[in-house]
């Protein structure tokens, strides 16, 4: 297959996967914008209002950035694990593998089409945390690149699950038992300065850690860790996710008999 | 001639042990249409499923159109279409969006696809369903569909797997007629199928697999040339007798009207009928009592069986 007809396939499955997640827009768009607001009032509004400050930033202010990158993470994820589980449960993933495609496309194409509606959440989240907080962004291409480097990370995430999983109960043991624990432990509510020491270092522990607290560098200026850390880290992660998914795609494990 | 497909030595061994081919070899020639038959697990699928990589192969060597599938991969999957047993489409995607989907899976530019969309949808007749989401498409639409999207790339190879199980009559004919077009026009059809009728009157070439070997590979007419026993059906104008008998022939009386005769190879119809003829009896038509593939068939595998 010539570069240019790659490109084209590799804009086919995008265009579907965002299709696809626009078509059920009252499932994929709608959930997490109504569970942030309740965030925004529940946390931000009602109890953040008791809290005072932290890292010298209103609560609302400091919890913003965290609910945002919680829901790019979680939709990201979910895109990409039920678009394809869906489609091998269908059968119609066989569409792709009949076909010249590359699998590097493949793979490229299901994670481009998670961040897609990472991001597309992630912009309604943003739009509607300015009803609740003022946000000013500090370093705009900290916030770009790491929101962006996030949603592939789980949208490849999403993609090791979707091949793995034999029934739609495989796709919903991994996002209810590993991820949401790792983000909600992951610094979006609370500072780990407010940790004893011993659970700020297990935290350190946490990969969702270093997202969140780049995003709100980017955002706020302010962060737990190490930027340059959480940049490596997450490169790191997102090299090592992308040749196991290509290895588990040429192998056809879990998709040719 | 162009050899469409060149299977050598295939092998194929399933985790949990079972051996679905045990070394194959078939040759397709371009322009054919080619029946590759067998019974329920004889390996039809698991062929035809590495011929298009959805099975992989425990040893052995697939080329289509010469392009080896291991080291052109690329080259080798442009040259297939394919059309599975089961539906295996998006039941919530559009019909023509499947096909412009497909079509983009191929590299080809958006124009074209649409172009190519409309052509065969039109061709199977499902134009005027294109804006529906397909799972609301009847049994026979879906055929239709699952057709139209493995020849939108205009494969030189089509390979249907079953395409008319539980499809109507009228239906199955339009399609054989649709599938007898583009042989014509110059693809290459394998065509495995449980309605032996169905390969008998569109194949030209046969192979056989039973329990992962071919037990038979040559001409449909060659083929039929080694049946050695007929049996037909005769209907009569008038009453036969119970103790009908008639020289040198095998003829059964079925009821009033109907006779059965088995006719070796060696024997004459002719004959039989003037000796019917002598004894009063008039034949007002004959038919063959099984299609004679499926008799051919229904011997080489339970030859194998036994063996």
């Amino acid at each position: 297959m010539r570069a240019h007809e790659q490109f084209i396939a590799f804009r086919t499955i995008l265009t579907r996967e965002i299709r696809r997640f626009m078509r059920i827009w009252i499932q994929t768009l709608v959930p997490p914008a109504i569970t942030i607001v309740l965030y925004f009032i529940i946390f931000g509004n009602l109890i953040g209002s008791r809290i005072g400050t932290m890292d010298g930033f209103d609560y609302m202010q400091f919890v913003v950035p965290g609910l945002i990158m919680m829901a790019v993470i979680t939709n990201a994820y979910s895109n990409v694990v039920s678009s394809f589980y869906g489609a091998k449960f269908q059968r119609s993933i066989e569409e792709i593998l009949v076909s010249p495609v590359p699998n590097y496309v493949i793979l490229w194409g299901f994670v481009l089409g998670g961040v897609a509606r990472g991001l597309a959440v992630g912009l309604i989240v943003t739009v509607l945390s300015l009803f609740f907080a003022r946000l000013h962004i500090e370093h705009v291409g900290v916030t770009i690149a790491i929101v962006i480097l996030t949603a592939i990370l789980f949208s490849l995430a999403g993609l090791i699950n979707a091949i793995y999983a034999d029934s739609f109960d495989d796709i919903s043991i991994i996002p209810t038992f590993v991820l949401t624990p790792l983000i909600y432990l992951g610094g979006v509510f609370y500072s780990i300065d407010l940790l004893p020491d011993f659970w700020a270092g297990v935290s350190k522990l946490n990969p969702v850690l270093y997202m969140v607290n780049a995003f709100r560098y980017g955002v706020l200026g302010i962060s737990d860790i190490n930027i340059l850390w959480a940049f490596t880290m997450i490169t790191g992660f997102i090299v090592a996710a992308s040749w196991y998914s290509l290895y588990l795609l040429n192998t056809g494990k879990r998709l040719r008999s | 001639m162009t050899t469409a497909l060149h299977i050598s030595k295939l092998k194929k061994i399933y985790d949990d042990g079972f051996e679905a081919l045990k070394g194959i070899d078939l040759h397709v020639q371009q322009g054919d249409f080619f029946a590759l038959l067998g019974p329920n697990g004889a390996g039809k699928s698991t062929t035809i499923g590495i011929i298009c990589s959805l099975v992989n192969k425990t040893a052995g060597q697939v080329e289509i159109f010469s392009y080896d599938v291991d080291t052109h991969f690329s080259e080798a999957k442009q040259q297939i279409g394919i059309v599975p047993q089961e539906f295996n489409f998006n039941n919530f995607e559009k019909v023509k969006d499947i096909l412009t989907t497909q079509a983009g899976y191929y590299g080809m530019p958006a124009s074209l696809a649409e172009e190519r969309a409309e052509k065969y949808l039109k061709k199977l007749g499902i134009w005027d369903k294109r804006d529906i989401q397909s799972r609301n498409l009847s049994g026979g639409m879906k055929r239709r569909l699952m057709i139209a999207r493995a020849l939108v790339h205009e494969p030189r190879l089509l390979i249907l797997d079953e395409p008319t199980a539980g499809v109507d009559i009228e239906l199955r004919r339009s399609m054989w007629q649709f599938l007898q077009e583009i042989n014509l026009a110059g693809t290459t059809i394998i065509l495995t199928t449980h309605y032996l009728e169905e390969a008998e009157n569109l194949c030209r070439n046969i192979a056989i697999i039973d329990q992962g070997l071919i037990v038979e590979n040559t001409s449909m007419k060659n083929l039929l040339l080694t049946l050695q026993k007929e049996t037909f059906v005769l209907d009569t104008r008038n009453s036969v007798q119970n103790d009908l008998s008639i020289d040198g022939y095998d003829v059964k009386r079925i009821d009033e009207h109907t006779l059965e005769a088995s006719l070796e190879k060696s024997q004459n119809v002719n004959a039989l009928f003037m000796q019917l003829s002598e004894q009063g009896i008039e034949i007002a038509s004959m038919r063959n009592k099984t299609n004679r593939l499926e008799e051919l068939f229904v011997a080489l595998v339970n030859k194998q069986v036994e063996e």
